[in-house]
């Protein structure tokens, strides 16, 4: 069910808390790609609010490396993959909406290796949920939720506006 | 027929035909095919989703393409790929098709490809395995081919993008052809109005009398204005029963030549299964023209046969 007492801040908010931080760690060498499809939404708003022209932008769905194929299947998304430069000694950023499990963040780690080798990279979310299974956790969230607080929670595009869609789902 | 190619929950468990096999699920399979579409233009072009993974390669009759498809689809999936030789594998000293099958799921097998001269062989074989496999029918008889279905279809919907509004030409020996059938199939299903059927009559099928399905006798006549025009390769071994005619009057009537491409609309495209028969079936200055997709549908073949499986092994879509 949808939670109705959804208290989370306006993601517009966080995506500028956001971009002050990037802006301290973006350098001539830097790219940024988004795990679709939070992230891909909150890098159409980055490129409005970060200075540097020459930043790469790409895409990283991470359906075809994620570790659940038996039990959850394959999700097919409306975005693939789109990474058209060199990685190679880049300081990669990704950038998520949500951290959870960290499981998410394994596969895109996986799938950009397949691309080149690249310098460094670190992880951005708008909410970090704390819940991590694995030895993975973001560079920087912009807000973080307590672990049972909400069961669910993505970043969707309503009428040209976003907003955090919670759902409190019962196992 | 179509029943066991589902499990209880509503997800696909093997891929026998195409016959009843809903349009979503087809549409399903080209969105996930045009996802690995993206991984073969890259440099990398293996993904780990059927990691652990056996596919075994069952083929009773020869085939270079399909075989050859299947084995890259599967290692583009990081699954491990045994092609049994029949020839000196114990087929050959009297074991069952049922017992070889079982002693590979006991080696760990998860898929079987399975090509066989009798129609129906992989629905029996999927009754036989259970839950405990899957099966990809890779062509059984004149019944069905069902993955070169779903590639020719996704051929046609890379370049055409829709179907509601084609006319389709099938061209050669229809009765015969499990290619031909798995096509008209997935044809019908995703609503193309106007499929054209030429060749002699007595090649024709019979048992499609349900479909609404144009009959020509003449390529002058039924080519005309057409979107699509697909070859089917013609079957030397029918003309050993004298049921085809003779070759060179076979090629005279029904061969593809450029002439012929000034009857269908401008942007009509060619295709063909493969092998061809150049100079017979197809002349080689449209098998290799502008309008020619036929190789297209080779690489397009890998992305379908990536998706197919990956839908049998996973959970649901």
């Amino acid at each position: 069910m949808i939670d109705p007492k959804n208290t989370l801040p306006d993601p517009i908010l966080l995506i500028k808390k956001m971009a002050a931080e990037l802006s301290k760690e973006i350098d001539s060498n830097t790219c940024l790609i988004g795990i679709p499809k939070g992230g891909h939404l909150i890098i159409n708003e980055l490129k409005g609010m970060l200075s540097s022209s020459t930043l790469d932008y790409g895409l990283i769905d991470t359906s075809f490396y994620r570790d659940d194929l038996e039990i959850s299947g394959l999700k097919i998304k409306e975005m693939t993959t789109d990474v058209m430069f060199n990685i190679h000694d880049k300081k990669v950023i990704l950038i998520d909406d949500v951290f959870y499990t960290g499981r998410t963040s394994r596969a895109a780690i996986n799938e950009l290796f397949d691309f080149g080798r690249p310098r460094e990279i670190l992880l951005y979310v708008l909410i970090d949920r704390q819940s991590a299974q694995l030895p993975i956790k973001p560079n920087y969230s912009a807000f973080q939720v307590s672990p049972k607080k909400n069961n669910y929670i993505n970043l969707e595009e309503n009428n040209k506006s976003l907003t955090f869609r919670t759902k409190i789902i019962n196992e | 027929m179509s029943k066991i190619q589902y499990s209880n929950d509503g997800n696909i468990k093997h891929l026998l035909t195409i016959e009843g096999l809903q349009e979503e699920l087809i549409y399903k399979i080209f969105d996930l095919a045009e996802s690995f579409l993206n991984v073969g233009n890259r440099e990398i072009k293996n993904v780990p989703l059927l990691r652990g993974k056996t596919i075994c390669n069952l083929f009773f009759e020869n085939s270079t393409r399909t075989r050859t498809t299947f084995e890259i689809a599967a290692k583009r999936l990081s699954a491990d790929v045994i092609n049994l030789d029949i020839d000196s594998s114990s087929q050959s000293k009297g074991e069952s098709i049922f017992d070889t099958v079982d002693n590979l799921i006991s080696m760990g097998a998860d898929i079987f490809v399975v090509r066989h001269p009798e129609p129906g062989m992989p629905e029996l074989l999927a009754k036989h395995v259970g839950g405990n496999a899957h099966i990809i029918n890779a062509g059984d008889g004149n019944h069905a081919h069902p993955t070169q279905g779903l590639l020719d279809t996704f051929t046609i919907k890379k370049y055409k993008n829709r179907f509601d509004n084609l006319s389709v030409a099938i061209i050669g020996d229809i009765k015969h052809s499990r290619v031909a059938r798995s096509e008209i199939h997935a044809l019908t299903t995703l609503g193309v109005p106007d499929i054209r059927l030429i060749g002699p009559t007595d090649l024709m099928p019979t048992d499609m009398s349900k479909i609404n399905l144009k009959i020509f006798e003449s390529m002058d006549d039924g080519l005309k204005n057409v979107d699509v025009i697909m070859m089917l390769r013609i079957q030397k071994e029918r003309m050993i029963g004298a049921i085809i005619p003779e070759e060179g009057e076979y090629s005279e009537k029904y061969g593809l030549r450029k002439k012929h491409l000034l009857l269908a609309k401008k942007d009509a495209i060619v295709m063909h299964p493969g092998p061809m028969n150049r100079g017979i079936e197809i002349d080689s200055d449209v098998a290799d023209g502008q309008q020619s997709v036929i190789l297209s549908q080779v690489t397009f073949g890998i992305a379908i046969r990536m998706a197919v499986m990956s839908m049998l092994i996973g959970k649901k879509i």
